[in-house]
């Protein structure tokens, strides 16, 4: 097991040292820098005074030597100041992160609230019409473009209905939860609705796989109840390859979340992060993305520790020596 | 429901059921049964060759309705539909339906191009790691370990935002117009051939141990030969397979990207930069933000169904269960 863990973060730092070197580079390669952004907001700026900023900043050295002070500084725990935001780029991260953790773990626990009694329900009764019409369902929700799907609710739901908010956070003055809430609405709905179908898809596979089991077929001639076969001992089994999958969408939730939070307006990492590419500021960008990789790495990492936590059948091959 | 029982029955019983039947059918047709029996992806196939051919027809179509693409008229701007503009005009008054078409043309062929793409390379890759194994197959698939651990998303935006001109690149090939076509296609690829690389990989490793590879070994054909003539047959389903399911996620990403600004850049449309300039308009004019969406959705969900009866169809045991 600890080996195990110890291979598994070795590779992760790798993977992570790799992407900064390679997002540092790329941002590099982006039009414009950022004492651009100050000449175009500033029209005093004489070109000596550019100069001058730019060796400041250090932009005028060669980009392999600026990537190795960001690194070392980095790994001080020092991120660097935002150039949009006047605070340093941890101050500007960690409320982002909290507001990603709400809207995505909402969704997730929606969307898996969802798709286990529908994926059961479907299993349970395959290549019938209600399984015909599931399968349909979602290969919609796979296949629905996420950005339009937000226009869409915004369409209906804000523009002719009129029951929630476009976007935002909140209203301006207003506070409290319910404000809160229902500004969270749309971009949560948005969220599981792309995502459902996906785990429906999956916990239906699992399902089929385990009710095949002979277990299952014993449990049934001894005459144990349909039911507690099916939502007992089969879902327990199924819940491992569903589990370990939901692991894994973890990461892959934060880049869906991008789409939806940009569009919804919703202040959370994947706005920053495209806010901050867009808008040349190196530092946040970089932290960011970096984040984002460490989320990935840590789903597959988690995804790993649920498989074997759950299935005693699977152990660590250095324990079995 | 009759061919969907009698498949299921050919995918275990093997030779014997299939003689037992009238008439004994070859593997091709049972395939070909096989798929036509799972209707949605009937259906798909030919709602994607119609698309295919209107969008392919596009410059034909808008010439026999006598409408220029690229024509404005300040004066109709996302005008509702009418005799001449079957879907109505957009927010600068050219045709909406044409310019649909000529999206159409960029979202398929990125969708088809990268896909291939990332195929042959999944594929060489998966074949490679599968075939020597040992250290060869454990720095390919750390590889592919590492670029599944990539943020997908976030790294496109970046690499879609490169200012080319910062790059030593022929002038011709900076400054041309299609530029944005090859740099999406490309930046697709690089991350898409996972998937296929895995796959091949497992297959490889399944097939290399049976008889007719270890004869040919033995007989003296090189490694290339091997995996060439032996090999890759016997893997093939699964990439067609994994391929056609990835031609829907590339159009997804595609029109996110153009979506964002950074994809297919305009005057040249595309659906997803179609829903951008849409977005504005939403209050007054929601029927241009409806039709380009609903097309990426129809072609994507298509292309999954395709996947979903290619997968059934060549993969019998998968559907064993199939009753």
């Amino acid at each position: 097991m600890i080996r195990f863990l110890v291979s598994r973060l070795l590779q992760a730092f790798v993977v992570l040292a790799v992407m900064s070197a390679l997002v540092y580079g790329l941002i590099g390669l982006m039009p414009g820098d950022p004492v651009d952004i100050m000449i175009t907001s500033n029209p005093d700026l004489t070109p000596a005074d550019a100069e001058r900023l730019r060796a400041l900043y250090g932009l005028d050295r060669p980009l392999a030597e600026r990537y190795w002070n960001w690194l070392s500084a980095a790994l001080a725990g020092d991120l660097g100041y935002s150039r949009v935001h006047p605070m340093p780029v941890m101050e500007l991260l960690l409320p982002r992160l909290g507001n990603t953790l709400l809207l995505v773990g909402t969704s997730l626990v929606l969307a898996a609230a969802i798709a286990v009694p529908v994926g059961v329900y479907a299993a349970v009764r395959p290549y019938r019409l209600p399984d015909t019409m599931i399968n349909l369902a979602c290969f919609a929700g796979i296949s629905v473009p996420p950005f339009w799907l937000a226009l869409m609710m915004m369409m209906l739901f804000a523009v002719t209905l009129g029951w929630l908010p476009a976007g935002g956070m909140a209203t301006p003055g207003a506070s409290g939860f319910w404000d809160r809430a229902e500004h969270l609405v749309l971009p949560v709905m948005t969220l599981t609705l792309a995502s459902v179908g996906g785990y429906t898809r999956y916990v239906r596979a699992a399902m089929m796989e385990q009710l095949r089991q002979d277990y299952v077929r014993t449990a049934m001639a001894k005459g144990v109840a349909a039911r507690a076969v099916v939502w007992r001992h089969a879902l327990r089994n199924a819940m491992i390859p569903v589990v370990t999958i939901l692991a894994l969408e973890v990461g892959t939730l934060f880049s869906g979340a991008l789409i939806t939070e940009t569009m919804f307006g919703y202040l959370g990492m994947g706005k920053l992060i495209y806010d901050s590419i867009m808008g040349n500021d190196y530092n946040v960008a970089l932290a960011g993305l970096l984040f984002a990789t460490v989320m990935t790495v840590f789903g597959s990492l988690l995804a790993d520790i649920a498989y074997v936590g759950l299935d005693p059948r699977i152990t660590f091959a250095e324990e079995r020596v | 429901m009759e061919p969907v029982a009698r498949s299921a029955e050919l995918g275990r019983g093997g030779l014997e059921a299939a003689e037992r039947g009238a008439t004994a059918l070859s593997p091709a047709r049972l395939r070909l049964r096989r798929f036509l029996s799972h209707r949605a992806a009937v259906v798909s196939a030919v709602v994607l060759v119609t698309l295919a051919a209107l969008a392919l027809a596009a410059p034909w179509i808008a010439e026999a309705r006598g409408i220029d693409p690229a024509a404005q008229d300040l004066f109709n701007r996302a005008g509702p539909p009418d005799a001449q503009h079957w879907l109505g005009t957009d927010e600068l008054g050219r045709d909406l339906m044409v310019r649909l078409l000529y999206g159409g043309r960029v979202s398929l062929t990125v969708g088809l191009a990268a896909a291939l793409i990332a195929a042959v390379f999944g594929t060489a890759i998966g074949l490679l790691a599968g075939y020597y194994g040992g250290r060869t197959d454990t720095v390919l698939m750390r590889l592919t370990d590492g670029v599944i651990a990539l943020p997908l998303l976030p790294l496109l935006i970046i690499l879609a935002a490169v200012d080319l001109s910062k790059l030593p690149l022929p002038a011709a090939i900076a400054g041309s117009g299609s530029v944005d076509l090859y740099r999406i296609v490309l930046i697709v690829a690089l991350f898409g051939w996972t998937t296929v690389a895995r796959l091949v990989r497992g297959a490889t490793l399944a097939v290399r141990r049976r008889e007719f590879v270890r004869a040919a070994i033995a007989m003296g054909a090189g490694s290339g030969r091997v995996m060439r003539v032996h090999i890759l047959p016997n893997v093939a389903s699964p990439i067609v397979v994994a391929t056609t399911l990835s031609v829907g996620n590339i159009i997804l990403l595609e029109s996110v990207l153009s979506f964002l600004g950074l994809g297919i850049q305009r005057p040249t449309p595309s659906w997803g930069n179609m829903l951008t300039d849409a977005q504005d308009l939403i209050w007054s004019a929601p029927h241009l933000a409806v039709w380009p969406g609903l097309l990426i959705f129809v072609t994507v969900i298509a292309f999954n169904f395709l996947g979903d009866g290619l997968q059934d169809a060549l993969d019998p045991r998968a559907t064993v269960d199939k009753r």
